[in-house]
C-alpha cells in the first residue's frame, strides 16, 4: 500500500552542539503573535488605566531625576538643551530595555505549565515579552513628540536613523531578556539579581547624564555596556546632541554578540527546562 | 517507504534526583559546607550527573505503530507513561535512542493548554487553537464548529473565568477536537468532565479510528483500553512488559495489579470508625470462599459484614447500595423488608449472597447502612469496598460489553424475527 510523502521528525538526545533552527521559528510566527496579542489583551483588559501606564512610568521618573539630578544635582548645566527632554529622549530605550529584559526574564519560569504540557519553541517566550514592549514604547514616543512640541524642539531629518537605534536596542533587549530567561529557570535566584542589576545599570548607561560626562579614553570601554551607544544614538536622532560613532559602533557590537550568546546558551539548555521547570 | 507511524528505538531516558544532601557533623564541616555550599550547588545543576541519584524512567522500550493502530498505554504509577509521553510530545528530550514520527503529530496532555481566564471564549479559540499547533486561517475556517461542538454560542465572548468548570472543559475540549493531525498522542484527557462530555470524548475517539488516524493513548483507565484500542502496551518499571491485544493485556495486568481498581483488594476495614455501633469490616468473596476484588459477569458474590458488637436492639436489617463508576447508585438489596431476614442483637456477622452479577465490565463499589428499617440508621458506611467487573460477555460473543458506553446492567434478551 502506497502512502503519500510524510514528513518524518526525529526526536533524540540532543546534541552536544545545538544550532538555532530558524527554519521552525519561522514556522511558529503565528504563536509569536498571539503570545504578543494574549500579553497586550490581558494587561489592557486588567488595570484600568491600561495605556496610560506606559507614560506614567517614564514620565514620573522623569520628573523625579529632573528635579533631583537637574535642580539639586546641577546636571542640567552638563547636557544640551532641556534636561527633563535629555532624560526623557533617554528614558524611552532605557524603559524599554529594562522593562522587557525583566518581563523577558520571569517569562521562562511564569509559562512553566506551558511549557511542561506542549511542544513549541521556547525563544518564543522571552522574544513575545520583548515585543509586547514595543507597543508601550510607541506610545511613549508619542509623548517624546508631545514634550518636543512643548519646549520647541523641532525633529531634524536625523529622527529617520532612530529606528536604527531601536532595533539596536531590541537586540540587547532581547540578548539580555533571552540570557536571563535561560539562566533563571535553572538558577532561581538570578531573578533577584535583576532588579538590582537593572537599577544599577541605569547609572551605567547615559540616561540622567550625556557621554561626554565620560572621560574620553574610557569611552569606548564604557560603550561595551551596548545601552551607552544605544540611548546616546537615539536621543541624538530624536532630539539632538553629541553621537560618538566609535561609541556607537562598539555598543552596537556588544548588542549583537549579546543576542548571539544568549540565542547560543538558550538553545544548548532549552531542552532541559521541561525537566527542571 | 514503511507504513509505521511511530516508529521507537531503543529509547531511554535517565532523571538525576534533587541535589545530595550535605551532612554536617562538626562546626568547621558546616563552615565549609557553608562557603563551598553554593558552588557544590552550582556543580550539581550544571554538572555532570552522580551514579548516585540517577535512575531510568525508560530504557530500551522499541515499538512500532502502524498507521491507523489505536494503541492504548497501561502501566502502574512510575512505570515510565507520563516520561514516553513527554518524549513523544517533545516536551523532554530522550536520553538515548530515537523515535522517529511519519506525519504531522500533535499531542494533548491535557485539555485547555494556554487558557486565560481574562480572555473570551473566542479569544482563547484562538490562543489554544495557536498553542495546539493550528494556524490562524485554520482556526477561523474551524471557529464556528468549535463554538457549535462546545455549545457555548450564547457565551463565547464572555470571559472564560465566569465559566462554570464544566463550560471550560467543553469549550477546551472542543479545540482540541478538530485538530486534525495524522498521529495524535493523547494523555488521560478522558477522564475529566461530566458523563455527557466523557461519551463525546469517545465518540471523537472513535471518529479518529474510523479516520484511519494514528492513536497513542496512555490510561489508566482500562475499560477505555479496551473499548478504544486495537492494541494494548504494558509497561513496568520503564520497560515494556506486554504487547498484544488490549483484552489480554488488560487482564494480564489486572491479575498484576490488583487494586487497579482503586485499591481494591475485596475487603476493607472501617479507616475511621465512630464511637457508637457500627460496621467494622466487609469482605467479598468470590464462590471457592476466596476474598476476591476481580468477578466476571455472571459469578456469584458472597458479602461478609462485621459489626463492632452487640446491637442496640433486635429485629434490625442490614442494607447495601451498589454504585457505579460514576458514584450513581444502581441498585439496592436489604435483609428485611426486601428479603425477610431479621438479625437479634447479638449476631455481628452477616452474609449476602449476590448473583448471579448481571453487571457489565467496569468498577463497582458498595455503601452500607445497618437500622431499623423505615425508623432508625445507626450507621452508614459509604463507598465501603470496590469491586471490578472484569469480562462480561454473557452472550458469547467474544467482546465484552463494559459500563463506558453501554451502561451497567445486561438484560438476558432473546431476538426473534416479528412476522
Amino acid at each position: 500500500m502506497a502512502y503519500p510523502q510524510r514528513r518524518t521528525l526525529r526526536l533524540e538526545a540532543p546534541r552536544s552542539w545545538q544550532t538555532l533552527n530558524l527554519a521552525e521559528l519561522w514556522e511558529y510566527r503565528e504563536l509569536l503573535f498571539f503570545f504578543v496579542w494574549r500579553d497586550v489583551k490581558v494587561r489592557y483588559k486588567q488595570t484600568v488605566l491600561g495605556a496610560l501606564w506606559a507614560i506614567i512610568q517614564p514620565l514620573t521618573t522623569t520628573f523625579a531625576f529632573a528635579i533631583l539630578f537637574g535642580r539639586l544635582g546641577g546636571m542640567s548645566r552638563h547636557v544640551d538643551g532641556p534636561y527633563a527632554l535629555h532624560v526623557f529622549a533617554g528614558m524611552l530605550p532605557w524603559t524599554f530595555f529594562s522593562n522587557t529584559v525583566t518581563v523577558a526574564a520571569n517569562s521562562l519560569v511564569g509559562s512553566g505549565h506551558l511549557i511542561s504540557k506542549v511542544y513549541f519553541p521556547r525563544l518564543l517566550v522571552p522574544l513575545s515579552a520583548i515585543a509586547s514592549g514595543l507597543i508601550d514604547f510607541a506610545i511613549a514616543f508619542v509623548v517624546l513628540l508631545i514634550m518636543m512640541t512643548i519646549y520647541g524642539v523641532a525633529p531634524t531629518p536625523s529622527i529617520l536613523a532612530a529606528p536604527l537605534f531601536l532595533a539596536g536596542t531590541i537586540a540587547a533587549a532581547a540578548g539580555a531578556g533571552i540570557l536571563f530567561a535561560a539562566l533563571v529557570v535553572t538558577f532561581r535566584d538570578v531573578r533577584y539579581i535583576i532588579t538590582f542589576a537593572m537599577q544599577l545599570w541605569l547609572f551605567a548607561s547615559p540616561v540622567l547624564y550625556s557621554i561626554e560626562m565620560i572621560p574620553a579614553r574610557w569611552r569606548l570601554l564604557y560603550a561595551i555596556n551596548p545601552m551607552a551607544g544605544l540611548v546616546t544614538g537615539f536621543r541624538a536622532c530624536v532630539v539632538g546632541g553629541p553621537a560618538p560613532s566609535d561609541v556607537i559602533l562598539v555598543s552596537s557590537a556588544s548588542a549583537v554578540v549579546l543576542l548571539l550568546v544568549a540565542v547560543r546558551y538558550f538553545v544548548q539548555v532549552e531542552r532541559r527546562f521541561a525537566d527542571v521547570i | 517507504m514503511s507504513s509505521d507511524a511511530i516508529d521507537i528505538h531503543r529509547l531511554g531516558k535517565r532523571y538525576t534526583i534533587g541535589v545530595t544532601p550535605i551532612g554536617r557533623a562538626t562546626l568547621g564541616e558546616s563552615l565549609t559546607s557553608w562557603v563551598a555550599g553554593p558552588w557544590r550547588r552550582f556543580r550539581a545543576l550544571t554538572g555532570p550527573d552522580n551514579e548516585a541519584s540517577q535512575f531510568w524512567a525508560l530504557k530500551d522500550v522499541t515499538l512500532k505503530v502502524e498507521v491507523g493502530e489505536v494503541v492504548g498505554i497501561i502501566g502502574p504509577n512510575g512505570a515510565g507513561k507520563s516520561t514516553l509521553l513527554k518524549i513523544l510530545a517533545r516536551i523532554t528530550a530522550p536520553t538515548e535512542g530515537y523515535v522517529d514520527l511519519h506525519g504531522r503529530a500533535s499531542s494533548l496532555l491535557e485539555v485547555g493548554t494556554g487558557f486565560h481566564p481574562d480572555l473570551t471564549g473566542r479569544e482563547n479559540i484562538f490562543l489554544n487553537g495557536a498553542i495546539l499547533g493550528m494556524f490562524r486561517t485554520e482556526i477561523v475556517r474551524k471557529l464556528d464548529a468549535i463554538v457549535a461542538f462546545a455549545e457555548l454560542e450564547q457565551f463565547i465572548d464572555t470571559p472564560v473565568k465566569h465559566y462554570s468548570s464544566g463550560m471550560y472543559v467543553r469549550l477546551a475540549f472542543s479545540v482540541a477536537a478538530h485538530l486534525e493531525p495524522e498521529i495524535l498522542i493523547i494523555d488521560e484527557v478522558l477522564s475529566v468532565g461530566d458523563l455527557h462530555f466523557r461519551n463525546k470524548c469517545l465518540g471523537r475517539m472513535q471518529d479518529l479510528r474510523t479516520e484511519g488516524r494514528t492513536v497513542l493513548f496512555v490510561s489508566h483507565e482500562l475499560t477505555s483500553v479496551r473499548q478504544l484500542c486495537s492494541r494494548a502496551v504494558m509497561l513496568q518499571h520503564g520497560r515494556i512488559v506486554d504487547d498484544g491485544p488490549p483484552g489480554d493485556v488488560t487482564r494480564k495486568y489486572e491479575r498484576l495489579y490488583h487494586d487497579a481498581a482503586g485499591n481494591s483488594t475485596g475487603v476493607a476495614n472501617r479507616p475511621h470508625p465512630p464511637h457508637s455501633y457500627h460496621l467494622k469490616r466487609v469482605e467479598l468473596r468470590a464462590a471457592g470462599g476466596r476474598i476476591e476484588s476481580r468477578f466476571d459477569a455472571g459469578d456469584i458474590m458472597d458479602i461478609h459484614l462485621w459489626s463492632s458488637g452487640k446491637a442496640p436492639e433486635n429485629s434490625y436489617t442490614v442494607e447495601f447500595k451498589l454504585l457505579n463508576s460514576d458514584d450513581e447508585v444502581i441498585s439496592f438489596g436489604a435483609a428485611n423488608p426486601v428479603r425477610s431476614t431479621y438479625y437479634r442483637a447479638e449476631h455481628d456477622h452477616f452474609v449476602c449472597r449476590l448473583g448471579p452479577l448481571p453487571l457489565t465490565e467496569g468498577n463497582y463499589a458498595f455503601s452500607f447502612t445497618v437500622g431499623v428499617w423505615n425508623k432508625a440508621r445507626w450507621d452508614f458506611w459509604q463507598k465501603a469496598v470496590r469491586f471490578t467487573i472484569g469480562r462480561c460477555d454473557p452472550f458469547g460473543t467474544g467482546h465484552g460489553i463494559s459500563n463506558v458506553n453501554d451502561g451497567d446492567f445486561v438484560i438476558p434478551q432473546e431476538w426473534l424475527p416479528g412476522n
